[in-house]
């Protein structure tokens, strides 16, 4: 074990990944000698050399693309998107191609190899284009997996297990907890199966639900909401694309309550999704109406990221709320 | 057959690639790093008058930038980026510009935004976020935009703004005025997919539009030298029919004829230009960046001594129209007045909560209001938890 934050870990992720198959081929802006502006991808140019560790031109679409065609051959790609605000001139090559490669060609080909790093989500003072949670852009495309870790050891887990999924993964990292969190992380290769939700939290009240950055916000909600003698499980979905429906109904059909929380804007946000499989499958079992503590419906604004923000108190607030309901 | 707009085509009955090598592009230079002009130079149209409001634009953004890196180092504003080392090829070609036409800016250009009478106190206001921000405290700073002054407001995609220009100035076209878009970005922005739309277009529409890229030898810590493999960006352009010209950057006499050349052709017979200006940003990409990791002290050095601020008072001086006195007492007089601005536009509260769900529409529709109502009652109940928003509350 040693102790890493959440960046450490992705390096270390990396790392792994490309000593044990020599298909991984790190891209992206600045990816290479300098190693990322985060710098997640630091050093690997220096230890596995510039074919496999390389800055591109500065073209996202041109990034996926280029991705798509070396995925085609079996490589193993995994392309860092600057930031997930810069996803969308890669939008095409991401929804039309890596998603569809499989199934338009009967399985004759495909793009299983590919995975996309892209740091997502607010706190940073990054304003409209430094802060999004585009996710739910992509959980509406079926053929691509959507991963999102909390912590180092999460990160590590879920990346190497991206990696080596023989499906197109986007892979969202939580960038205000690059440097934050930290954690015990072994250094050791291991996988966190995809698709599968963590109950970090037992309980019986209600059901907590979210993912990444927002599992440390629940975290400190849930803590107030125990003060209050409020019983609160807490999962962490993971993977969002498929999504572990079992999981989060077998907790709900013991909670009878469910919060889902997400810094994306509400409307067209993951959380209605979720709510709306929940409600089909524990109607009888809900004692409260399911609720969505999100993004306001507005581009993310700079002076007032804090009051759009999703934060502890109010989550707190629709904890309360929904118990007393 | 496909029409390759070549009114002849010259046969050949063995393979014969063609790999530009043939095309050669020139690099205008006027002024030298002495303050005297090359033998035979054409020199811009400039009186004493346009050259002092150049070279005043000069000093301004010098001691802005000077002073906002420092104010980023203290914690007083989050963000910034200068433009140091780029300041003939911003300011210089917009000084070439009526007053009434549209600036696409990408982000390193508030030169050009100062030349056209930007109140220093508006700047401040934008690095502040706060209530006289005329963007309502949205965007990180150095995101200016000014409708007045015919400055679109900056959005920091990459290259968005290039296709853009040309359906702005098709709309020029249509109403048939004398006007001509400036659209500004990196020579990394021009790898982006958009850049490549917005030249074809220019070139198919006929419209008037001058495409400034300033060609810094950077793109955050990618060289320019893994950025392209060609000849640069000028060379572009041909392909797309598009006429180029490239310039020495730092040379503002060379970007002001250059571009002041463009827009007669623009407007006179819609005929889209592109204007590679080469450069050097001589600071880090922004205050998040560090550039000794990627570059070395020696290269920048090589570019100081090329410094165009520098360049253009040795004109000044030599034109008997400025002297080091002076100088000195001016860019004093700047630092004073930029660090008052400072003080003041620090103290200036942070835009009323209600701004949060203006503007997303023309007007906000009731979720936004809903949404908005909600808000407000939480934050009376956790005042303390929303320090810039709750004090406005207690008073309605
Ligand atoms: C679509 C998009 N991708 C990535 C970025 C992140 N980014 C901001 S500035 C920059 C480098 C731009 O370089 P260049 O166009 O040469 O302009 P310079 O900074 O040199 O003035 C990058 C990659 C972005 N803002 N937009
Ligand atoms: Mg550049």
């Amino acid at each position: 074990m040693s102790n890493m934050n959440l960046l450490q870990a992705i390096n270390n992720a990396l790392e792994i990944a490309m000593s044990k198959d020599d298909k991984v081929v790190c891209f992206g802006e600045d990816v290479g000698h300098f190693g990322g502006v985060f710098r997640a991808t630091s050093h690997l140019q220096e230890k596995f050399g510039k074919s496999r560790c390389f800055n591109t031109p500065l073209t996202e679409q041109g990034i996926i693309g280029f991705a798509n065609g070396l995925a085609t051959q079996g490589h193993k790609p995994v392309a860092e998107i600057q930031f997930a605000d810069y996803i969308f001139p890669a939008f095409d090559q991401i929804v039309n191609e890596s998603a569809k490669y499989r199934y338009r060609s009967g399985n004759q080909f495909d793009v299983g190899g590919l995975t996309i790093r892209s740091p997502y989500g607010g706190g940073i003072h990054g304003g409209l284009y430094h802060s999004q949670s585009p996710e739910a852009y992509f959980t509406g495309t079926p053929g691509l997996k959507v991963v999102i870790p909390r912590n180092p050891y999460q990160a590590k887990g879920l990346l190497l297990a991206s990696i080596r999924d023989n499906n197109p993964v986007i892979f969202f990292e939580p960038k205000r907890l690059y440097r934050a969190s930290t954690g015990e992380v072994p250094e050791g290769d291991y996988e966190i199966p995809l698709g599968v939700a963590e109950v970090v939290k037992e309980g019986t009240d209600i059901t907590i639900l979210g993912w990444g950055a927002q599992m440390e916000v629940l975290e400190k909600a849930v803590a107030l909401a125990e003060k209050d003698g409020i019983s609160c499980e807490l999962i962490d979905l993971r993977t969002l694309l498929p999504w572990d429906v079992n999981t989060v109904v077998d907790s709900v059909k013991k909670t009878g309550r469910l919060l889902i929380s997400h810094e994306a804007p509400r409307t067209g946000g993951f959380a209605g999704e979720i709510s709306a499989t929940i409600q089909e499958r524990c109607f009888l079992h809900l004692e409260s109406p399911i609720s969505r503590v999100t993004g306001l419906d507005t581009p993310f604004p700079l002076a007032h990221d804090k009051e759009y923000m999703p934060d502890h108190l109010k989550n707190y607030e629709a904890i309360k709320q929904s118990v007393q309901f | 057959m496909s029409n390759s707009n070549q009114p002849e085509v010259r046969v050949v009955h063995t393979p014969t690639f063609i790999d530009g090598s043939d095309l050669e592009t020139p690099i205008l230079k006027i002024l030298q790093q002495d303050g005297t002009l090359y033998e035979g130079a054409a020199l811009p149209d400039i009186d004493q008058a346009l050259a002092l409001k150049i070279y005043d634009t000069f000093l301004f953004i010098r001691a802005l930038d000077e002073r906002m890196v420092a104010a980023q180092r203290q914690g007083r504003i989050s963000f910034y980026m200068t433009e140091i080392g780029e300041e003939a090829a911003d300011i210089g070609s917009t000084a070439a510009m009526a007053s009434d036409d549209l600036i696409m800016a990408q982000y390193r250009e508030q030169g050009a935004l100062a030349f056209r009478g930007f109140p220093l106190k508006q700047f401040m206001h934008q690095l502040f976020s706060n209530e006289n921000d005329l963007g309502k405290g949205r965007q990180m700073p150095i995101h200016y935009g000014s409708r007045d002054l015919n400055y679109l407001t900056i959005s920091s995609p990459l290259a968005t703004q290039l296709p853009q220009a040309v359906g702005y100035a098709y709309g020029y076209k249509l109403e048939q005025k004398d006007n001509c878009v400036i659209c500004y970005f990196g020579e990394g922005a021009a790898s982006e997919g958009d850049f490549h739309a917005a030249i074809n277009m220019a070139g198919v529409f006929k419209v008037p539009v001058i495409f400034f890229c300033r060609n810094n030898g950077y793109a955050i810590s990618t060289p320019s030298s893994e950025q392209f493999a060609g000849d640069g960006i000028a060379p572009r352009a041909v392909a797309y029919g598009v006429k180029a010209i490239r310039v020495d950057g730092n040379d503002v006499l060379a970007v002001l004829k250059a571009t002041q050349e463009a827009r007669r052709m623009a407007v006179e017979n819609n005929q889209p230009v592109l204007i590679e200006a080469m450069t050097y940003r001589l600071g880090a990409h922004s205050t998040s960046d560090d550039p000794s990791g990627y570059r070395s002290k020696k290269e920048e050095e090589k570019w100081r001594e090329k410094d165009p601020v520098q360049r253009m008072k040795l004109w000044l001086i030599n034109q008997g129209w400025w002297s080091e006195a002076r100088d000195a007492e001016e860019l004093d007089l700047k630092r004073k007045n930029v660090m008052a601005a400072m003080k003041e536009a620090e103290q200036v509260p942070a835009p009323s909560i209600d701004e949060l769900v203006t503007d997303v529409y023309d007007v906000p529709p009731q979720h936004l209001v809903d949404q908005l109502s909600e808000l407000k009652a939480h934050i009376r109940k956790y005042p303390d938890a929303y320090p810039k928003t709750a004090w406005r509350l207690n008073d309605e």
